[in-house]
């Protein structure tokens, strides 16, 4: 079993502006340093073991988990304990 | 001419779709269930608004991988008319058949009332029934509907006259005021305003009207001259 941690953010360029409210939020409780805010999406999946889990992982993120017109993604493959 | 309204979990532009073809038009019409759906035997698909899935991870995301998709991508190859309108719009980007992507409205908020939109391509299967450059009134209801593309998509869009309908008053944030496209061989369209909300007078436009129109005279130049 092997649990994937995929970070997904959205790419250079692609204004969410979700992010310049939480920032004028975030000025406005009086944390003035903060320049700027990404958000972005954290998705686990726990799978079986498979040989090419990097490729099959990559598939699941163009076919779904990401829209690779707007978002990014990243992701790392760790061992996790059978439940 | 047969149409089949697409209903997902969450669809709720389906009826107004289906009153729109079937009782002001005159069309035979079916609502047709994601899951039990032959498209064979239908000349159009339209793509109702709504909130398919619950918009779960992106607006259309989960819809446009259901199984359905693999039916509405041989009609879309065939060269068959689908209309996909909001969420139906958002479910043709997310399943590629038309490019680009929707973000949440510039200014985040939901908006839901009238706009002018302008008619930039008369020449598509869709509008001929529509003065180029006419502007006419139409429903908005949504949170994500400002259209985004990469640089390079969207002069491709404009020089193949990709662009359907445009904005007046941007309201979302849309690149390019952009309203409507549609894809490369002309057959798949995609907007955020309703047509089928604005089939009736009473309605406050009868404005969506002629879209539907078109599609039907087209139709029946293009299959049905001596039926």
């Amino acid at each position: 079993m092997k649990k994937v941690t995929i970070h997904i953010m959205p790419k250079q360029g692609v204004l969410d502006p979700q992010n310049k409210a939480i920032q004028t939020s975030l000025n406005a409780l009086g944390f003035s340093e903060v320049e700027d805010v990404q958000t972005g999406k954290l998705v686990e999946l726990f799978v079986k073991d498979h040989a090419e889990i990097d490729k099959r992982v990559g598939d699941m993120c163009d076919k779904l988990l990401a829209n690779p017109v707007m978002e990014d993604y990243h992701f790392e493959v760790e061992e996790a304990a059978r439940t | 001419m047969k149409f089949a309204v697409i209903v997902f979990p969450g669809s709720n532009c389906d009826r107004d779709m289906y009153h729109a073809v079937k009782n002001v038009l005159g069309m035979e019409a079916d609502l047709v269930w994601h899951e039990h759906s032959n498209l064979e035997n239908y000349d159009a698909v339209l793509l109702p608004g709504g909130f398919s899935y619950g918009d779960y991870l992106r607006s259309g995301a989960i819809a446009s991988a259901s199984g359905v998709m693999q039916q509405i991508r041989a009609h879309a190859e065939a060269g068959k008319p689908i209309l996909g309108v909001c969420n139906g719009f958002q479910i043709l980007l997310e399943a590629g058949l038309l490019p680009g992507v929707m973000l949440p409205n510039k200014h985040l908020s939901f908006m839901c009332h009238h706009e002018a939109l302008a008619v930039a391509n008369h020449e598509t299967p869709f509008t001929t029934n529509y003065e180029q450059g006419k502007v006419i009134h139409l429903p908005i209801a949504h949170g994500e509907g400002n259209y985004f593309a990469d640089d390079e998509t969207l002069s491709a869009l404009k020089k193949n006259n990709q662009i359907v309908f445009t904005y007046e008053n941007n309201p979302n944030g849309s690149a390019a005021d952009i309203a409507g496209i549609i894809n490369s061989d002309g057959n798949v369209l995609g907007m955020m305003p309703h047509p089928e909300r604005a089939v009736e007078k009473l309605l406050g436009s009868d404005d969506g009207i002629r879209l539907f129109q078109s599609l039907i005279e087209n139709w029946r130049d293009a299959y049905a001259v001596n039926a």
